[in-house]
């Protein structure tokens, strides 16, 4: 194996790194772990930024993070993964993002690209940290035996010491640290079984709780540089629109408006800060061709779609003959869901800051993808990728917006500082809410529609699903991967691979093509797809005059999808009697689920009124996701993915008109207010499996186990979303 | 020029009257703990005290704070705030923190008017402040665990 060379203080200073000299490895595993990267190739740059470890003086570990913090609790869960193998104490431990690069730093699952999304952090990371906190400690342990002249099988490691136990010696890392760069790296290194771990799958905090309950936490839109201005950018009045004319004079004439430029994404108006720019965009007098934009109006939209659900698309799945057995089946049942477009509002709005430079640019950012960000960026300015520094900061949620193939708030902002290189300043670029609910790149909208039928003894015999939506990965760089035979698997995603055994199944899609920009959005395709089959499975039960839950029960053969059917409705006590309250009907709904490999089913209690209204009460969550490396932060994102998923059954939707977004802020786009939380519980079963991810899968079954438990409550099917709880009037 | 009072130190910032304080504490005097999520007093982000009693800086031109006092993440002190803070921590209330600044100085007013909140109390003060990573039932367990501290 390739030796590591010691880092010189010259390479850390070179990479920006200022914490002192160290031990520094790197690895490169492709998919499937052979292939190990030869770790400081060359002389001039021996180990910079080959790095997901760093090892100071002072006993600190600093581990890298590839991935980008947007709430899901990477900056924990991966150190934990490298505290375990490393055998270092949990509180000297620290996080580094790491810049942005398509080799070192890919997403192992993607290919040549760094970043985070489809719940892959901890799949991806698993073998690849632990791999590097092995290696570190077997080179540790290497330089105490240099050392102290000791064979390595006499010592062992301890909370961040090597200890010789027959002579008493020890040392700390840090003190070893230097010694251990220049040990040969280890050819193979023995990871910990699972019965031996002390971090894995135990409580640690958060790595930054603290700096986000006390204001310190740095998101990009706290980036202050000196001499930055701030850009505010007014976009088409439709999307695809161009500029016709502008009248810049009284946006100039604003107070602290320093500049006014026209780039490919519309008008900028550029200020030393936020409101002073926002008052010059106010004031901006704009003509928009609006010829060659989407003029679309969601009506027109809904009535195409449903049009399109009475025609042959693109087969997906076919397995027996789904029209001869529904033509052959005792019982017949047909229906259609609806969802609408989705905005995934981030808390934070969108915001970077871009400085160029004589060597290139650099860019402050929440960034989800940052290598085609990087590219991006590059192209705009005609520089090479890596003339662009990205500076990788915590983003103030995400869900898929910051993970933009065409990087549009990026774009936006290199264009900007650009077209004002004169100024020589920074450019802050900031979205308002309404730029963010108005900026297109939605969840896409759907509608389904879903035939089946039963025989005589009621099991399921056929069934037929079609799908009208827009492609997410068409026209983008995901589009090779993604896209087979004109069917993007992200559309149809949870649907062509229904989890019940049902002998004659065909599903086929349409993927209408449309100017509105349209994106992934916390669990993709499985947002519809689940409430579509959850809840038409739930029918299919009602119909053969079955139990819900022993009907999924008997048609699912994967066990731990029945795992977590079976853990959550034993939780809920499914099949006793709710608690009677005065005033309401009372219901227990239950949908299953998988996605990103994980499984998770989520039994929902509502209440609802005479009026309609409703309320979730609890929500029993089952999940298996492999091992959990951090249990409690596996429950945060459940009780996050049910918040999240309930926000948009109760409130969400974006409607356009004549092209134009009807919805600007959270007063016509609600989101799920603590008052219309649950109360969750997250029960995890326990596994020997390789960890997968938990940011996305508890959204898709919280909409098909409420719409499941309303129709327990009133009778009444809600098939469309968000809901319309005028339907569930009584009488 | 107009003065304030920033956590305890008279400042004078050189603003137009119609400027929303929310932007005067970020831009101009640097304090960005205080978000910006929506600028039309929806989601709370932007909480500061004005007085000791909650308000959205987004919503609050500078002129009507001119020569009060006002309090941010920053400067936030006091028993409530270090128990609110404290119990954040323990009970890892944070996803993407975003909304947290505000969650907390909405819930230090609370608690200073309330020190025993039912869940109902807690739901009612705290619903101006959306989070849209849903970390809703840990702040409510959260502000629960500080009443207690705080009450010894
Ligand atoms: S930013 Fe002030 S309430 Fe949203
Ligand atoms: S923690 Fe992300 S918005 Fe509240």
């Amino acid at each position: 194996m390739d030796k590591i060379i010691n880092p010189s203080r010259r390479a850390f200073l070179k990479t920006g790194t200022t914490l002192g000299v160290g031990l520094t490895l790197a690895f490169y595993l492709p998919v499937g772990g052979a292939a190990r990267m030869k770790a400081g190739q060359g002389t001039d740059k021996p180990f910079a930024p080959n790095a997901f470890i760093r090892i100071a003086p002072d006993d600190t570990v600093t581990v890298i993070v590839k991935h980008l913090e947007m709430g899901q609790g990477v900056n924990t869960g991966l150190p934990t993964l490298v505290a375990e193998e490393l055998d270092v104490p949990w509180e000297k431990i620290r996080v580094e993002t790491a810049p942005a690069d398509a080799k070192l730093y890919n997403n192992l699952l993607w290919g040549p690209m760094q970043g985070t999304g489809g719940s892959t952090a901890m799949a991806n990371s698993f073998e690849q940290l632990r791999r590097a906190g092995a290696t570190a400690r077997a080179m540790l342990i290497a330089a105490a035996a240099d050392n102290w002249k000791v064979d390595t099988n006499t010592l062992v490691t301890l909370d961040g010491m090597v200890l010789h136990r027959p002579s008493g010696r020890k040392a700390s890392y840090g003190q070893l640290a230097e010694k251990a760069a220049t040990m040969p790296q280890p050819a193979e290194v023995a990871l910990k079984s699972p019965q031996d771990f002390k971090y894995i799958g135990k409580q640690f905090k958060r790595t930054d709780s603290k700096a986000k309950s006390n204001g310190s936490a740095q998101f990009a839109s706290d980036v202050r540089l000196p001499g930055q201005l701030t850009a505010l950018l007014a976009r088409p009045s439709v999307f695809g629109a161009r500029l016709r004319r502008v009248q810049t004079e009284r946006a100039k004439a604003v107070p602290g408006v320093r500049a006014v430029v026209e780039v490919p994404q519309g008008v900028a108006v550029i200020a030393t800060d936020f409101w002073s720019a926002k008052k010059g965009r106010d004031a901006l007098q704009i003509e928009w061709d609006e010829s060659g934009g989407a003029r679309v109006s969601t009506t027109e939209q809904r009535d195409q779609y449903l049009a399109l659900l009475n025609q042959p698309g693109k087969v997906a799945r076919s397995e027996g003959d789904a029209a001869q057995a529904l033509a052959q089946a005792a019982k017949k049942l047909e229906a259609t869901f609806e969802f609408p477009y989705l905005a995934h509002a981030p808390m934070e709005p969108l915001s970077c800051v871009v400085q160029l430079k004589d060597s290139g640019c650099e860019i402050w950012a929440g960034s989800q993808s940052q290598t085609s960000d990087q590219a991006t960026a590059a192209q705009i300015l005609g520089i090479k990728p890596e003339q662009v520094k990205i500076h990788t900061l915590l983003a103030g949620g995400s869900f898929g917006r910051r993970a933009n193939p065409a990087s549009d708030y990026i774009a936006e902002a290199v264009s900007v500082a650009k077209a004002t290189r004169d100024l020589s300043a920074p450019i802050h670029l900031m979205w308002t809410r309404e730029d963010d609910i108005r900026g297109g790149y939605y969840r896409p909208m759907f509608v389904h529609a879903i035939s089946a039928g039963l025989d005589a003894q009621g099991n399921p015999v056929a069934w037929n699903q079609r799908l009208v939506g827009q492609s997410i990965a068409a026209g983008t760089a995901f589009e090779g991967g993604l896209v087979k035979d004109g069917i993007d698997m992200t559309s149809v995603e949870g649907a062509s691979n229904l989890a019940y055994a049902i002998p004659n199944l065909h599903v086929e899609l349409h993927s209408p093509k449309l100017g509105v920009p349209v994106l992934w959005w916390r669990s993709v395709g499985h947002t519809h797809t689940a409430f579509s089959t959850e809840i038409f499975i739930d029918e299919l039960a009602a119909a053969a005059g079955k139990d819900p839950y022993a009907f999924r029960r008997t048609l699912i053969q994967h066990p731990r999808l029945n795992g977590v059917l079976e853990l959550a409705a034993t939780k809920a006590g499914w099949g006793t009697p709710l608690a009677p309250k005065s005033g309401v009907r009372r219901g227990r709904g239950i949908a299953v689920h998988e996605s990103f490999n994980s499984f998770v089913a989520e039994v929902a209690e509502v209440s609802v009124k005479p009026d309609g209204s409703f309320s979730v009460d609890r929500v029993i969550c089952a999940v298996d996701c492999g091992i959990a490396v951090n249990p409690d932060q596996v429950r945060a994102q459940m009780e996050g993915g049910i918040g999240f998923g309930l926000s948009a059954a109760l409130h969400s939707a974006i409607t356009l008109k004549a092209g134009r977004v009807e919805q600007s802020n959270f007063h016509d786009y609600p989101l799920l207010r603590i008052s219309e939380m649950p109360r969750v519980e997250v029960h995890i079963v326990p596994s020997q499996a390789a960890p997968t991810g938990v940011g996305e899968p508890g959204v898709p079954p919280l909409a098909p186990a409420v719409a499941n438990a309303l129709f327990a409550a009133t009778g009444k099917r809600l098939r469309k979303l968000p809901f319309e709880t005028s339907e569930l009037r009584s009488a | 020029m107009i003065p304030i009072i920033v956590n305890g130190t008279p400042r004078s910032v050189d603003a137009t009257p119609d400027t929303p304080l929310l932007w005067v504490l970020r831009d101009n005097l640097g304090l960005t703990g205080t978000k910006f999520g929506c600028g039309m007093a929806q989601c709370g982000a932007c909480t500061v005290h004005l007085n000791g009693a909650p308000v959205r800086a987004c919503m609050t031109p500078v002129s009507a704070a001119a020569g009060q006092k006002i309090t941010t993440i920053e400067g936030a002190q006091g028993k409530a705030v270090k128990a609110l803070q404290d119990a954040w921590v323990k009970l890892d209330v944070p996803q993407c923190g975003y909304c947290q600044s505000g969650q907390i100085m909405s819930a230090a007013a609370l608690l200073a008017g309330n020190p025993q909140p039912t869940d109902a109390d807690i739901d009612t003060a705290l619903d101006g402040n959306l989070c849209r990573c849903a970390t809703y039932q840990r702040i409510r367990a959260a502000v629960h665990q500080a009443a207690r501290t705080m009450r010894g």
